[in-house]
């Protein structure tokens, strides 16, 4: 069985040439930049894990809410909730890589205890810690319960993080912040190869979900329908042993 | 709802009182952090000065793990969790003085830490206004979280390396704020400190909105 049909995989071809797209431009159209060089073609990749990050943690938590609220219960929303949180994982794991990667040259290390940097990896690790509540065994109703609140707590967390290690920094003098100055400077086909970016990286995420979600879809239906050929077969089993059982009750 | 709440805090904090788990093991084991901090930093007494505030905050976030894992392991033992469920006491009633039991033994922590740190740190508190709220609205947000994640690690096979994992990551801001505002009282600019006591109020508010929200159905399918 597989996870795709024909909508996916013209999507999955659309989001291929949207990747050659952003590489063409990302690479070799757009111009480096006056200070950083080269380095910040690192930017177009790692806005949009970052963006991605944190849109999909925001599916993760709406879903669980959903799940949560007693009228919309479904495990339609657990399986998108946990799906979503996966794929976001990967991509904070992602802008975090790509960040360090980036900061090597411009700042001289791998890592500062930069705002973005902590909040991110907290965030990371908030997830982690999610995802290792969902591979416990048990009960998958409970299960999904559990995960419905850790992901409401977490996203809840995501803009007090966010805003109190930027505080945090304000009160310290540090090295100026990694951030993207969206300004009138900057130059036009860099800004257009970043929104190139962020689409391409959407449509990504959307392809991603779709697979990862019937994936997802599969694996409770093994569940459920082991369960079910597990019954039918002792069913027959019993029925089996009645068989033997009355001719053998009969006999004198 | 605040009847059922008083009803559950009185009974976790007689609990303690008569099984001495938290002032028998939890407060030692507070102590003995501070002095571990001591002992990995005390040739540079400066640093250790410089560094209490977020000694104490870590060290009372230690304890406020273990205390929270007391408190479920209790409900855990001779069904005690079915009998609750049993009892129709609101979930919401059940949340607030679960965390409330847990809040007021983290205070008496801190009491003690404080002295700890006075002694052992030569730390000179001052601006006792700001010290004291933060530390009221930092216990809250601390209490709350707690109550709400250790419900939710209750009866999981890995709860003791689950719990950690899963509330560290979300107390951090209560770590950050806290740490912020006992550095500006002890440095003597109270001022400096308020805005944190504002985002740990925040904080707490939410967490305490949430765990009245999402205990009752936590609380009964676990």
């Amino acid at each position: 069985m597989t996870t795709s049909s024909k909508a996916t995989r013209t999507l999955g071809v659309l989001v291929l040439a949207g990747i050659a797209a952003l590489l063409l431009f990302g690479l070799v159209l757009s111009p480096a930049d006056e200070v950083q060089g080269d380095s910040v073609r690192l930017m177009y990749v790692h806005v949009p894990s970052a963006w991605l990050a944190y849109a999909a943690f925001l599916v993760t938590a709406t879903s669980g809410l959903l799940y949560l609220i007693r009228r919309t219960r479904s495990r339609v929303w657990d399986r998108l909730a946990a799906s979503s949180a996966e794929v976001g994982v990967v991509f904070t794991g992602l802008a975090i890589l790509t960040g360090m990667i980036w900061g090597r040259p411009t700042w001289g290390v791998y890592w500062t205890w930069d705002a973005r940097l902590t909040s991110t990896s907290v965030l990371f690790i908030m997830y982690l810690g999610y995802l290792a509540l969902r591979r416990l065994p048990g009960d998958p109703d409970v299960r999904a319960k559990r995960a419905a609140v850790v992901g409401l707590v977490a996203f809840v967390n995501v803009p007090i993080v966010h805003m109190s290690v930027l505080w945090w920094r304000t009160l310290h003098q540090e090295p100026t912040l990694a951030r993207l100055d969206l300004d009138p400077t900057i130059d036009d086909l860099m800004l257009f190869t970043l929104f190139l970016g962020l689409v391409v990286f959407t449509l990504l995420y959307v392809w991603l979900m779709v697979h990862r979600y019937r994936l997802a879809w599969l694996e409770d239906r093994v569940d459920d329908e082991g369960l079910e050929r597990a019954i039918a077969e002792r069913r027959a089993e019993a029925a089996a042993d009645g068989a033997l059982v009355g001719p053998a009750g009969s006999a004198p | 709802m605040w009847r059922d709440a008083a009803l559950v805090a009185g009974k976790d904090l007689r609990l303690e009182a008569r099984s001495r788990v938290a002032t028998g093991q939890v407060a030692p084991f507070a102590l003995l952090v501070l002095l571990l901090f001591a002992f990995a930093l005390d040739p540079d007494r400066g640093v250790l000065e410089q560094a209490t505030p977020g000694l104490f905050w870590l060290a009372v976030l230690f304890s406020a793990l273990l205390a929270v894992q007391r408190s479920f392991a209790v409900e855990s033992a001779d069904g005690v969790r079915d009998g609750l469920r049993l009892s129709g006491l609101d979930p919401a009633g059940v949340f607030v003085g679960k965390a409330a039991a847990v809040a007021s033994e983290l205070l008496a922590l801190q009491v003690l830490l404080g002295v700890g740190v006075v002694v052992l740190y030569g730390a000179s508190p001052r601006s006792a206004g700001l010290l004291l709220l933060t530390s009221l609205a930092a216990t809250v947000g601390l209490a709350a979280t707690g109550t709400l994640y250790g419900v939710l690690a209750a009866g999981l096979r890995a709860r003791d390396t689950l719990l950690p994992l899963l509330v560290l990551p979300v107390l951090a801001p209560v770590l950050i704020g806290a740490t912020r505002a006992y550095e500006a009282a002890l440095a003597g600019t109270p001022s400096e400190g308020w805005p944190w006591v504002a985002l740990l109020t925040v904080f707490a508010v939410v967490a305490v909105a949430l765990g009245v929200v999402t205990f009752g159905p936590l609380l009964e399918e676990t």
